[in-house]
């Protein structure tokens, strides 16, 4: 007994029932990640002046993995017309490049994650603030997660040195001033921007690297480019089952088969939708 | 889909497609490049979302078929469409309609 | 549609199906929507129970504050510890017990028992489908839901106790009170999030594609439009929640600042946060769901209500257009009424009269639906078994609770009554006599469909009038201690604010004695409604057994699930189905029965 309608259109809705199952699915998508688009826009009206941080990504990086994500759409939908086309070889190559996509991501968005919780911003007792690289005596190369914090905690430590940022590139000049020119201005220390600076720890008010607690903004860049990428894990794992041993329906029911690549399709098209928007948000404004 | 994908317009569609994937790429580069031209703070968020706001009409309308979808699946997006502008308007309407406090100043 | 051609299922097939499956497949990990439908129910039923309990011996600290709880104190002390020390119950068991109460009641009680589990069982039957349209997806949903049920039951035992800051969890207390209930809280509402979204597209796809062969959507019983319409409501009103239920784990465990305001002190200090973060965001986000979420509790009972009342009054339900266009009505303005929760958090006046209008705008659909379940009263030759009486106690009662929120929508007058036990009273009326009546209504109805017995009605006519009378007993005094000030979270039930002397005038201020003194009644009554619930236990296990057998169809019922046989198979049909008319044919001119099934061809 097989429930009807799973691979032929039931007549008066012109739909089967993954594609109508898809959609609903994805509608609730569109609420989740608007309510978190919603957030962000009342976070940062919400924002004091000075606390929205600005050109701290990577934009070149940001582009290329934008592109990357767009390659794997168009395969995406080449891997469905290659099934529609009877061309099953075709369809095996276009979803072995989506997927490929889909891991390039993922290793690029680590990548700069990664940079982001070794980089930090000091805030110090008398209101000047530095963003750099920083050093900790006793820890190896770069220290990650470090926190004010755990600082006060590690007793033998009396400073840290801290390599400041070169002036950052920012996009969108008309924006609000960015606060490394403010802190660059402060007590005359742009000569110095770019040498290592040693820090007292009785001085540091607050540390942090760019990690959600940083700020809201980085509270909600994370959040939204994790939950983002938990999307693009979850899309490449059905992909390479249907890639792999999901493929073999296509000998026993090819129509099936090319709705299943349809809908997953679908989705990977949404989450390539929702980054469309996540780029220029986070990365440009 | 369903309705009359034969092969040929299947194939014509693929032209389609690869064309959408090069404005979807320069979308990308041009959005980028806009973001470095001073056209005030307002005026650059509103073209980014504009250049957004296109190449997601492109991937939703073309990639996903919405452009030739079934009664149905327009119904459902409708009402999403609708509640999600919803939440999001009121909300932040919301935000900015505070009672004013003679003196306070805000 | 009478041109669609679904595949007759074979009665041969779903006999060896059935052989093959084995216990766990067929009991356990069933993808069968009959055995999910159960699932649901007998989880939630179990929840339902556990949340009351929480309840009573919230009442009794209210009405004895203080004193030692009798017979569950000294267990209470046993399981928990420190904080039931002597069986007394402590301010913070209160507080967990009162979050949880809510919780529990709303999101493992009624809204698994009346859309998920009712839905489950009833839906597919009733438009003449085989099963959902994606089994599998089912039985994820209900495992998710029994993992989300898990860790919120769990969270009670970890040191701390469950979480504290209401069923609302407003930030910022949620996020910064010092138990660990409240991330255990957050977790479990993503599952059970997660869960209900999954549920909600398989309900909506199961309606929209496996309808039966003629089974057009005006032909539809309203109990599937009121599900339909309540799977969308839960279908994008959720996300926001999960959303905003992500975001609050964030500020909790990565320590970010999503509803933590710039400075915001704890325990006397500046917190060390980035703060900048919104607290009415959570607020927004929270009740975009919440609200809709009443109506997600009240339309799967509307439905039930529906279906009770035309065949038990034989007649077709009067207005069925306006039934359903209401519902559709409720479903759409539902989602743009939710501030009217947030009149007190300092909004302006334009947002304040959008959202009053619109609440006022809610309030017609829902006397429509009601006026129509009056009206098919009207001139009925009535059954008044067990179901019946409970769907006729549903109409007053939720008229009731609903008439009662007018003036918690205006909100000069919500200024007054806001976080009130007058909120605490109309709101029960809406869900206890009201929701949860139709649910024991559902039950007593759909038991012999799915156990092929009756349930007793003598002692279900018990479980009804004893009910009945204690909730009215219970809630009634609740507005007129609301009206008189007294705040609905008070640990101590209001002694605290009793009889204070003003200096100046040398009148006696505060809560009157008089106010007080009813919470011992209410608390009297409470215990009684949980000794009423006893014959229903008794009764739904015993005639499990022991009820009295009965055919396919004993309620002589029009609508489709009553054409399988009882209890039906896997695979629900041993028939081709076929509708020819609509879904309450009842006492038709010239037709042999007083009741036409909507399998019935219509020229004969």
């Amino acid at each position: 007994m097989e429930v009807p309608y799973t691979s032929k259109p039931r007549p008066d809705t012109g739909l089967y029932n993954a594609k109508v199952g898809i959609w609903l699915f994805l509608a609730s998508e569109v609420m989740l990640f608007g309510a978190l688009f919603s957030s962000y826009i009342l976070l940062r009206v919400n924002a004091l002046e000075g606390t929205w941080p600005h050109g701290l990504l990577n934009i070149p990086i940001g582009t290329f993995n934008t592109a990357v994500l767009i390659t794997s759409s168009i395969t995406v939908v080449m891997a469905w017309a290659s099934l529609k086309l009877g061309q099953f070889n075709r369809f095996k190559i276009y979803q072995g490049i989506t997927i490929l996509c889909a891991l390039a991501f993922m290793v690029i968005k680590s990548v700069e994650y990664k940079d982001k919780f070794t980089h930090y911003q000091v805030w110090l007792k008398d209101g000047e603030t530095i963003r750099g690289h920083i050093e900790v005596p006793g820890i190896e190369g770069k220290p990650w997660f470090m926190t004010h914090k755990k600082l006060e905690a590690m007793e033998a430590v009396d400073h840290i040195t801290i390599h400041p940022d070169p002036k950052p590139h920012v996009a969108s000049a008309g924006g609000e001033a960015p606060e490394a020119h403010k802190s660059e201005n402060h007590g005359g220390a742009e000569e110095h921007a770019h040498e290592p600076r040693r820090i007292e720890k009785a001085d540091i008010k607050r540390l942090s690297a760019f990690v959600p607690a940083h700020s809201t903004y980085f509270a909600i860049y994370f959040t939204l480019t994790a939950l983002h990428a938990l999307h693009v894990m979850g899309g490449a794992l059905v992909m390479a089952y249907l890639w792999g041993p999901g493929s073999k329906m296509w000998k026993t029911d090819p129509e099936r088969f090319t709705n299943r690549i349809e809908v997953s399709g679908l989705f990977w098209h949404f989450v390539d939708l929702v980054w469309i928007f996540l780029f220029p948000v986070l990365y440009l404004l | 889909m369903g309705d009359g994908h034969s092969k040929e317009d299947i194939k014509k569609h693929v032209k389609l497609y690869i064309g959408i994937f090069i404005a979807l790429l320069v979308g990308t580069v041009v959005t980028v490049l806009a973001a470095y031209v001073d056209l005030g703070h307002k005026m650059n968020i509103a073209l980014a979302l504009l250049i957004a706001s296109v190449k997601a009409f492109l991937v939703a309308g073309f990639f996903m078929h919405l452009t030739s979808e079934k009664k149905t699946i327009y119904t459902i997006l409708a009402c999403t469409v609708v509640f999600f502008i919803g939440l999001m308007a009121l909300t932040v309407i919301a935000h900015f309609d505070v009672p004013t406090i003679a003196g306070s100043g805000h | 549609m009478q041109h669609t051609t679904q595949t007759a299922p074979h009665e041969t097939s779903h006999a060896h199906e059935h052989h093959d499956l084995g216990f766990w497949r067929t009991y356990v990990f069933s993808t069968d929507h009959k055995v999910i439908g159960i699932q649901y129910a007998v989880t939630s039923l179990a929840f339902l129970f556990f949340g009351f309990c929480l309840m009573l011996m919230m009442r009794w600290q209210i009405a004895y504050p203080g004193q030692q709880i009798p017979v569950f104190g000294k267990l209470l002390e046993a399981i928990l510890g420190e904080t039931a020390k002597g069986g007394v119950m402590s301010p913070d068991l209160y507080n967990v017990f009162g979050a949880m109460h809510g919780t529990i009641m709303v999101f493992l009680a009624v809204v698994p028992l009346a859309f998920a589990g009712f839905g489950n069982y009833v839906v597919p039957l009733q438009i003449g489908a085989i099963d959902m349209t994606f089994p599998r997806l089912n039985m994820a949903s209900y495992w998710t839901f029994f993992l989300g049920c898990v860790i919120m039951f769990f969270s009670f035992f970890i040191p701390g106790g469950a979480a504290q800051a209401g069923w609302t969890s407003y930030s910022p207390l949620a996020t910064t009170i010092p138990t660990d209930g409240q991330t255990y809280w957050l977790i479990g509402m993503v599952l059970l999030i997660t869960s209900s979204l999954l549920g909600a597209v398989n309900f909506i796809a199961t309606i929209i594609q496996l309808r039966a062969p003629g089974m057009t959507w005006m032909r539809l019983p309203f109990f599937v439009w009121a599900q339909f319409v309540t799977a969308f409501l839960l279908l994008l009103a959720f996300p926001p929640l999960e959303a905003a239920g992500i975001m609050q784990l964030m500020d909790r465990v990565f320590h970010t600042s999503f509803f933590l305001p710039t400075g915001l002190m704890v325990g006397g200090q500046v917190a060390d946060i980035s703060g900048g973060g919104s607290p009415l965001l959570w607020q927004h986000l929270f009740w975009f769901l919440a609200h809709p979420e009443v109506y997600v509790l009240i339309l799967p009972a509307i439905g039930i209500v529906s279906e009770i009342i035309a065949c038990n009054t034989r007649k077709t339900l009067w207005g069925y257009r306006s039934l359903v266009y209401s519902a559709l009505a409720i479903g759409f303005i539902a989602f743009i009424v939710w501030a009217h929760h947030m009149y007190l958090t300092g909004m302006g006046t334009k947002i304040s009269a959008f959202f009053q209008t619109t609440t006022m705008i809610i309030s017609i659909p829902s006397v429509i639906i009601l006026t129509c379940l009056f009206i098919t009263l009207w001139g009925g030759s009535i059954r008044f078994n067990t179901p019946m009486l409970f769907a006729l106690a549903f109409l007053p009662m939720f008229g009731l609770g609903g008439l009662t929120g007018l003036p918690l929508g205006f909100s000069f007058a919500d200024l007054h009554l806001h976080d009130t036990y007058y909120v605490i009273a109309h709101f029960h009326y809406i869900v206890a006599p009201g929701t949860i009546f139709a649910l024991f209504a559902g039950v007593y109805y759909w038991y012999p469909k799915a156990t092929g017995r009756m349930m007793n009605e003598f002692w279900g006519k018990v479980h009804f009038w004893v009910s009945f009378i204690a909730m009215n007993l219970i809630f009634q005094p609740m507005f007129a201690q609301g009206m008189a000030g007294m705040h609905r979270r008070m640990y101590d039930g209001g002694a605290t604010y009793s009889g204070v002397l003003d200096p100046e005038t040398g009148d006696v201020v505060g809560l009157p004695g008089f106010i007080i003194s009813l919470n011992k009644g209410i608390t009297h009554a409470a215990m009684l409604l949980a000794l009423a619930q006893l014959p229903f236990i008794i009764n739904f296990f015993y005639s499990m057994f022991k009820g009295k057998k009965v055919d396919d169809n004993p309620w002589k019922a029009t609508t489709l699930e009553w054409q399988t046989p009882t209890p039906p198979p896997h695979g629900n049909f041993d028939k081709h189905i076929e509708v020819y008319r609509g879904p309450y044919d009842y006492s038709l001119p010239g037709a042999k029965d007083d009741f036409t099934p909507q399998t019935e061809p219509s020229h004969k």
